[in-house]
């Protein structure tokens, strides 16, 4: 018989919650590319790419959100980087109903949002990484 | 200052912006040849403001004192355009088409909201006659005159030839005086653009003296929001050589002309235009113009003339100074679907002028149109405000029972509407006696 010891859950970020935060920086950042792409090129097809990355981004960021207030009930999150990423949530939102607006209408607009938000998400992916440690490390 | 003070401070703030929010401006005249246009403005959403379908009931639309209105057709799988042959027959065009794929979430998300305000019946795709033999009022036959055609919209006839603009094609009928049946499938005069069809309406009219067809096409977007590239060939009217079926463009520019007309006399081409939406409640109206031969008139670079629609980027300042103002604005968003003129035998008050069918807005809050119009006429050109001929078809209740779409004049004194949410065909006549039981 072998003994084992269950240590205690020392996970410094849930998987789950780890592989939705990852997902939010890349698609808004594609996002912003792709606006760059339409601001500098008048080619269509890339604010509707510009579009369809920002529901994907605010998928990601819905459920990093709801991670980060069960983290906060649970008390392994601060309040900080769960106001960072309900910025995010809310700056996202905004852009992505810019974003529906007809060709050129959504300029300048879609650029200036999509950059606000790329740096919002940067800082909640940021802070969700790196705030939190359990275990050993100090 | 405490926080309650703070907070009772930003609530009235807020209420204060609301209620400036609220304030209704004063209505701007959208009307006639000089229509008040404002400056473009669009909020987080469109303005929406989708029919409520509901079943007429023992209720019909509302005429003028005089007139009197009857349903000689219901049960239609979608009626668009109609069309009245020289022994009184009506045929009626039925279909829905267009195949524009879902670009953006948004389209995907207003797809689904816009279908409420719209007929769940399946496409026709066919032309149905209706026949009053014995002239009582009474349209007691109704039949198909030909099926498996592909969204057919424009109705016109040369001689003893019947043209229907299919989404796709033009094609032509052989019609015998006195058929209820086509003997034969249609003959392709020409292809018409079809890639896309996001406005995919071809309506059609005759010259005068029967050597040309006038066939609108509308464009494929909004305002090039599907880009440039799916534009060739888009918001124009084309002639068509009834005989060989070679074409051109004979005016461009014209966002969707969803119905045209030939001017008796004069024999000038008329046009109602749908304009574009999402720059606000009150751009941009919607109008009636003759088409002059060459002319440019606007879109997607600018509207009514030469005020630039920024949305249209790379923009095409040598395009907009050659932009011609239309004739005469209906209103923003009244979506004008029909046009004929009209002949004395229609009573005084409409004996000289334009009948417009307005299908009515969903970019709007109020909503307009959802009637039919009279634009009065003097020496050939519009003259005065129009009148309301065909009303109720949005009840005070919120609730919508009908859609006007075509026009037609029957020369023995009859308006024919069709009503695209009801199935239905409506006639309106002048006398007071009572409507036929429907």
């Amino acid at each position: 018989m072998v003994s084992t010891a269950v240590p205690p859950r020392s996970w410094a970020i849930h998987p789950f919650h780890a592989a939705v935060l990852g997902g939010v920086l890349p698609l808004f950042l594609g996002a912003l590319l792709a606006d760059y792409a339409y601001w500098s090129s008048y080619e269509i097809q890339w604010a509707n790419f510009a579009a369809w990355l920002l529901v994907g981004a605010m998928v990601f960021t819905t459920l990093a959100l709801l991670c980060g207030i069960v983290g906060l009930v649970r008390r392994t999150r601060r309040l900080g980087y769960v106001l960072v990423l309900a910025a995010t949530w809310v700056v996202g939102f905004i852009n992505a109903l810019h974003h529906a607006r007809d060709a050129w209408a959504i300029m300048p607009g879609a650029l200036v949002w999509s950059v606000i938000v790329t740096v919002l998400a940067l800082l909640a992916t940021w802070i969700g990484f790196a705030s939190l440690r359990v275990g050993g490390v100090r | 200052m405490n926080r309650r003070t703070v907070r009772i401070l930003a609530v009235s703030v807020l209420a204060a912006a609301l209620a400036a929010c609220s304030q209704k401006a004063p209505p701007l005249n959208q009307i006639g040849a000089t229509p008040e246009l404002p400056a473009p403005h669009r909020g987080v959403m469109p303005d929406m403001t989708i029919a409520k379908p509901a079943a007429w009931g023992d209720r019909v639309p509302t005429v003028p004192n005089g007139y009197r209105i009857s349903a000689i057709a219901t049960d239609l799988a979608i009626p668009r355009q109609t069309l009245v042959l020289p022994n009184g027959d009506i045929l009626v065009a039925e279909g829905r088409g267009g195949s524009a794929p879902n670009l953006k979430p948004k389209d995907v998300i207003a797809g689904k909201i816009k279908a409420k305000g719209n007929t769940a019946v399946k496409s026709g795709n066919r032309l149905t006659l209706l026949r009053d033999a014995d002239g009582d009022g009474v349209y007691e036959m109704k039949t198909v005159f030909a099926d498996k055609l592909n969204a057919p919209y424009g109705l016109a006839m040369i001689g003893n030839a019947i043209y229907v603009a299919n989404q796709d094609a033009l094609v032509r009928f052989d019609y015998q005086p006195g058929q209820t049946r086509a003997a034969a499938p249609p003959t392709k005069v020409t292809d018409l653009p079809s890639a896309i069809n996001h406005h995919w309406t071809k309506s059609l009219a005759a010259s005068a003296d029967g050597r040309y067809l006038y066939v609108g096409i509308g464009s494929n977007s909004n305002i090039t929001e599907r880009g440039m590239a799916v534009e060739l060939d888009r918001a124009q009217v084309w002639q068509i050589d009834a005989a060989t079926g070679a074409h051109r463009p004979f005016a461009t520019g014209l966002r969707n002309p969803t119905a045209l007309a030939i001017q008796p006399g004069t024999g000038a081409l008329w046009a109602v235009v749908n304009e574009r939406d999402e720059i606000g409640p009150n751009l941009v109206p919607d109008y009636l113009t003759s088409v002059r031969e060459g002319g440019f008139y606007g879109w997607p670079y600018s509207y009514w003339g030469k005020n630039v629609d920024t949305r249209v980027m790379p923009q095409n300042p040598q395009k907009v100074a050659s932009a011609i103002a239309p004739d005469y604005a209906l209103g923003s968003h009244v979506a004008a679907l029909g046009v004929a003129f009209s002949t004395p035998a229609m009573g005084a008050p409409f004996a000289d002028g334009v009948f417009v069918g307005e299908h009515g807005s969903w970019n709007r809050n109020p909503p307009v149109g959802y009637k039919v119009v009279f634009v009065p006429f003097s020496n050939g050109r519009p003259a005065g405000a129009p009148v309301d001929v065909v009303s109720g078809f949005r009840g005070e209740d919120g609730r919508t029972r009908g859609r006007p779409v075509g026009v037609t004049v029957d020369q023995r004194g009859a308006l024919i509407v069709a009503d695209d949410l009801a199935n239905t065909i409506w006639r309106i006549t002048p006398g007071t006696a009572p409507a036929a039981p429907r």
